[in-house]
């Protein structure tokens, strides 16, 4: 049930915002604020409160809900949760309650409408992480649309109304090609079975043939490959994340980006192994190229949040290069970075929303110098763009570290392609610093340091780096059981691909994962 | 007849007396309030007269008529949906000069028509059916004839439509010349004791698709939709969009499944050609467009394109999923037109993209149900139109119709463009307001009660689909359509 709760505290939270809006502008903000800190409590006590490696009898997952919705069709109401999930939720709510912080001085019109929408966005996002429904996982997928459509067209920058039909109709139609695919799978399912359901753990255990498996599983791709997103579908990213309000960006790159990598490893590894095997070269090829050339534009941009976007293209290439490695290792890095980007990227965001509130203006051109006024605004800078190229000693270093170890195992050349990203990373986040920070003050603007309030929303996201960083080990004790689980179809294949693909017996596994004992160590048999 | 088949016709017996009565009471004394207050008497009491006649077994008033669940349905159906236009109409009718009260009499008759034809069997039911419905809609879109556009609508409506009637007339006979029966049943029996289909029973099918598909207003037989959705009254073209179409489906769906039409492969092709034809035309076209109505005229036409996916399924669940997207697509465009109604003002409908201006902030409960209402018409998850939606692809994934499923998922995206058009629209910041000379607000009331109504129905369906879903599929049962 308290699962459920989570969601109910932010849509009535959101929907009180709202109306609370007519009496005052500062009600909504409270509101929004006590919701999300509401359900950060309520996810760190469930973090705090269960024992994170202890193999329980329902194996990796920790809270369930099943509840009838429409029995008819065999669409429940099943919510549940494990490692990954829990993560992914206390990272949803740090972030949520950051985005309200951000805009407490920036979203001055309608702001009981803006709450409403904020919250309503981390209600379906919360949603896509917990539900274990194809047609409830649809549902939340594409409740997250509308409200961050409303974020970005009200209350975004000039190019507000473009960059919001291009982000709405690019994720609606990939969504849709996902809808088609999830309701083959219902219908093959239930010619094999003559059970209808769309319960997510019914469903892992369809066995189709190789081409339908093929092409069901591009109907996933295509949703959370446009989400993540990768090369080709990249091109609504840095028009939607640069339009967007601050705490819009933030949610943007922090959260609905991390959607389309939860999705991948979720239902994409699980449900088509034989498939995601055979289309593993592809898949981290795209990833590669992601990685370069997201860096590449990134250095080209004059934008501050067009540049810090194409960042975000390029490190979610270590997304995908890593999800399709299909190791212990490579999703742990995988793992790792959806939660140190959430929060680097988050941040970077964030201070460019600080310099538009001083100098107004997004062009690197424009900007030098700032850090001797400014010093405790370019220290914190520092930090996280010493982040965003990897630095050991911060968070960002473990992921991408963890995720090439990783990949390399499975594709030795595209690994070594993917670590020049990481070189191109250094060129471009420096070029950050050296641009708004260092050189000469060439505008008329005194930059004020941060403030207070800002201070506020810094100082965790550092310290919540550095202690990724530093001690990553209760994050990967949390996520273990559920990527082992995630992996269950792949660790008794042999190293050699070409073999693997001619042994159907891979599939033929127990795929019931709630009766399926775990294969402690079963991934290690990869190295 | 006896009493019993007195008893079994008793909606439409009520909606003729009440026709009646309007008449007789307008001869005494013309009194806008006192009309429309019997309209909505009648309207709520042939719906609840419903309830008196049992769905379980179907009742045949041979040869013309059978009273069975599916018909109910969708008398019940197109009962509630004149009671709301009904409710809007008082509000948008009162502000204007002309004389109102006849309004009624043929908005009653054009809702006896379509009841007529969802329960008809037969050639000459159907016919008449369509006929008493389509006479009365002539008058009903040129009502308001001193408007720039009615009379165009009007004279367009009336030839066209009059036209497609004699295709259908003709189409019919040629049926009855090949097979000898008028009764669907009996063409059924017919057909399946041909060897092979002749070219004569071809032709006569043919025709028959031109008037069903003219009163659908489905490509290529669309040309009339927007100029009569732009001309016709704000709750008439509700009354179009909804009651007309809606009926027409419920027939085509009786007859095609009682005779087996999807048998043929040829009316199967030309059927699928239609509803791909349908859904690009009318998505494509909208998008050209500055004008609230005609885009909702384009929609409709998209729409009904969808709609044809799941009679194409041809078995249970398609008849499930017509119906049921019928019924979002009744709530969805009635609120969506009953927000133009309401917004509408003496001069001229709110029918410029450019009076929904900045309606977010100037009206905003308005501007919210109507943007629910739209994002209903694009499918988008916690309205009706998602569930329907979503039940109209599983029946066309379930028959794997492949090309139709793609190409309605593809029209989704298209279509998006232009209700997120309209949403976007509403949310500009604006200084200029309209000025307008409004009613007294209690006029208005019912109006925006009637809306809102709608806007939780949308809502309610759209997040616990689950009775509806029983209800429809207990109804049309008497269907008898193919398991799969």
């Amino acid at each position: 049930m308290i699962l459920l709760w989570m969601i109910v505290i932010l849509m009535a939270g959101g929907i009180l915002a709202w109306l609370s809006g007519r009496v005052n502008d500062l009600l909504p903000r409270w509101i929004s604020l006590l919701a999300i800190l509401a359900n950060l409590a309520i996810a760190a006590w469930l973090w705090l409160s269960e024992p994170a490696t202890a193999a329980t009898k329902q194996g990796a997952w920790l809270v369930q809900l099943n509840m009838e919705w429409v029995p008819q069709w065999g669409i429940g109401f099943d919510l549940a949760l494990d490692g990954l999930s829990l993560l992914m939720l206390l990272l949803t709510f740090l972030l949520g309650a950051l985005a309200v912080l951000v805009s407490w001085n920036e979203i001055y019109t309608k702001v009981g409408f803006f709450h409403f929408n904020l919250l309503w966005v981390l209600a379906g996002i919360t949603g896509v992480f917990l539900t274990m429904d194809l047609f409830l996982f649809y549902f939340f997928w594409e409740v997250m649309l509308i409200p961050m459509y409303f974020l970005i067209g009200i209350w975004g920058h000039e190019n507000r109304i473009y960059a919001a039909f291009k982000f709405f109709i690019f994720t609606q139609a990939s969504g849709l090609l996902m809808l088609l695919s999830i309701l083959s799978l219902y219908f093959i399912h239930a010619n094999n079975t003559g059970i209808y359901t769309f319960n997510y753990f019914e469903l892992l255990g369809t066995s189709f043939s190789p081409a339908v498996g093929m092409w069901l599983m591009f109907g996933f791709l295509a949703a959370f490959l446009v989400k993540l997103p990768v090369v080709p579908f990249h091109s609504w990213l840095p028009d939607a994340h640069s339009q967007a309000p601050t705490a819009g960006s933030v949610i943007l790159a922090g959260l609905l980006l991390k959607t389309g990598a939860y999705g991948l490893l979720r239902f994409v590894l699980p449900l088509f192994p034989d498939a995601a095997q055979e289309f593993a070269p592809w898949a981290m090829l795209l990833g590669v190229i992601g990685i370069l050339y997201g860096a590449l534009l990134a250095y080209s941009q004059t934008d501050l949040k067009r540049l810090v976007a194409y960042t975000s293209v390029s490190h979610m290439g270590f997304v995908i290069l890593g999800v399709f490695a299909f190791n212990e290792l490579a999703l742990q890095g995988v793992v790792m970075q959806m939660i140190t980007h959430g929060l680097s990227t988050g941040a970077l965001f964030i201070l460019a929303g600080f310099l538009y509130d001083r100098i107004h203006t997004r062009n690197i051109e424009k900007m030098g110098g700032f850090w001797a006024t400014a010093p405790k605004m370019g220290v914190i800078a520092l930090i996280f763009v010493m982040a965003s190229l990897g630095l050991p000693g911060l968070g960002n270093f473990i992921a991408e570290f963890l995720t090439l170890i990783g990949s390399w195992q499975a594709h030795n050349w595209l690994t070594v392609f993917a670590t020049i990203g990481i070189v191109l990373a250094t060129a471009y986040s420096l070029r950050i610093l050296k641009k708004v920070y260092y050189g000469h003050n060439i505008t008329d603007h005194i930059i004020h340091d941060l403030t207070g309030r800002e201070m506020l929303i810094m100082v965790p996201m550092v310290v919540a780096l550095l202690w990724l960083g530093l001690y990553p080990q209760p994050v990967v004790d949390t996520a273990k059981p559920s990527i082992d689980e995630q992996l269950q179809a792949y660790t008794n294949v042999p190293e050699d691909r070409t073999i693997s693909m001619e042994q159907p017996q891979s599939i033929n596994q127990p795929t019931d994962s709630l009766s399926q004992l775990k294969t402690k160590g079963g991934a290690y048999g990869l190295k | 007849m006896v009493l019993n088949d007195f008893l079994h016709l008793m909606p439409l017996l009520i909606l003729v007396m009440a026709s009646l009565i309007i008449m007789l009471v307008i001869a005494v004394k013309r009194y806008h309030k006192i009309i429309y207050i019997i309209t909505l008497l009648s309207l709520a009491a042939a719906f609840a007269s419903l309830f008196e006649i049992g769905y379980i077994e179907p009742y045949a008033i041979a040869p013309l008529f059978i009273v069975d669940g599916f018909g109910l349905f969708y008398i019940g159906l197109i009962l509630l949906s004149s009671l709301v236009v009904a409710m809007l109409s008082y509000a948008y009718f009162e502000q204007r000069e002309e004389r109102k009260e006849e309004y009624y009499i043929l908005h009653i008759l054009a809702t006896l028509g379509a009841c007529v034809m969802v329960i008809s069997t037969h050639f000459a039911s159907l016919f008449l059916g369509l006929e008493v419905l389509s006479v009365s809609l002539y008058g009903l879109v040129a009502y308001l004839r001193t408007r720039e556009r009615s009379d165009e609508a009007g004279i367009k409506y009336l030839i066209l439509a009059a036209m497609s009637s004699a295709f259908l007339l003709f189409g019919m006979a040629l049926v009855y010349a090949m097979t000898g029966a008028m009764n669907f049943a009996q063409i059924g029996v017919a057909l399946s004791a041909f060897q092979e289909t002749s070219l004569i029973l071809m032709i006569g099918f043919g025709m028959m698709i031109i008037g069903i598909g003219f009163k659908l207003g489905v490509v290529p037989f669309h040309m009339w939709t927007p100029d009569v959705y732009e001309g016709a009254p704000a709750p008439v073209t509700a009354f179009i969009a909804t009651v007309s179409k809606g009926g027409m489906v419920a027939l085509m769906t009786r007859f095609f499944m009682e005779t087996d039409g999807f048998s043929y492969p040829t009316l199967v092709l030309i059927f699928t050609i239609i509803a791909i034809a349908s859904m690009l035309a009318g998505n494509i076209l909208a998008l050209m467009q500055n004008n609230v109505k005609r885009i909702l005229a384009y929609s409709s036409i998209a729409h009904l394109g969808y709609i044809l996916v799941a009679f194409l399924a041809g078995n249970t669940m398609g008849v499930e999923a017509v119906t049921f997207y019928l019924v979002a697509y009744f709530i969805t465009t009635l609120g969506a037109f009953g927000v133009v109604t309401l917004l509408s003002d003496e001069e001229r409908d709110a029918e410029q993209l450019e009076d929904y201006r900045g309606l977010l902030w100037r009206r905003p409960w308005t501007a919210a149900i109507f943007t629910a209402m739209l994002l209903s018409l694009a499918g988008i998850p916690l309205t009706a139109g998602f569930v329907g939606k979503f039940f109209v692809l599983a029946a066309g994934v379930r028959t794997e119709l492949w090309l139709l499923v793609v190409m309605l998922a593809l029209n989704s995206v298209i279509g998006l463009y232009y209700y997120i058009k309209i949403i976007a629209v509403m949310f500009y910041q604006t200084n200029v307001v309209r000025e307008r000379q409004a009613l007294h607000p209690s006029a208005y009331l019912v109006s925006g009660i009637t809306i809102a109504l709608l806007a939780i129905l949308l809502v309610y369906v759209g997040v616990y689909p689950t009775g509806m879903m029983q209800v429809i599929e207990n109804l049309t049962l008497s269907i008898n359509a193919p398991a799969l």
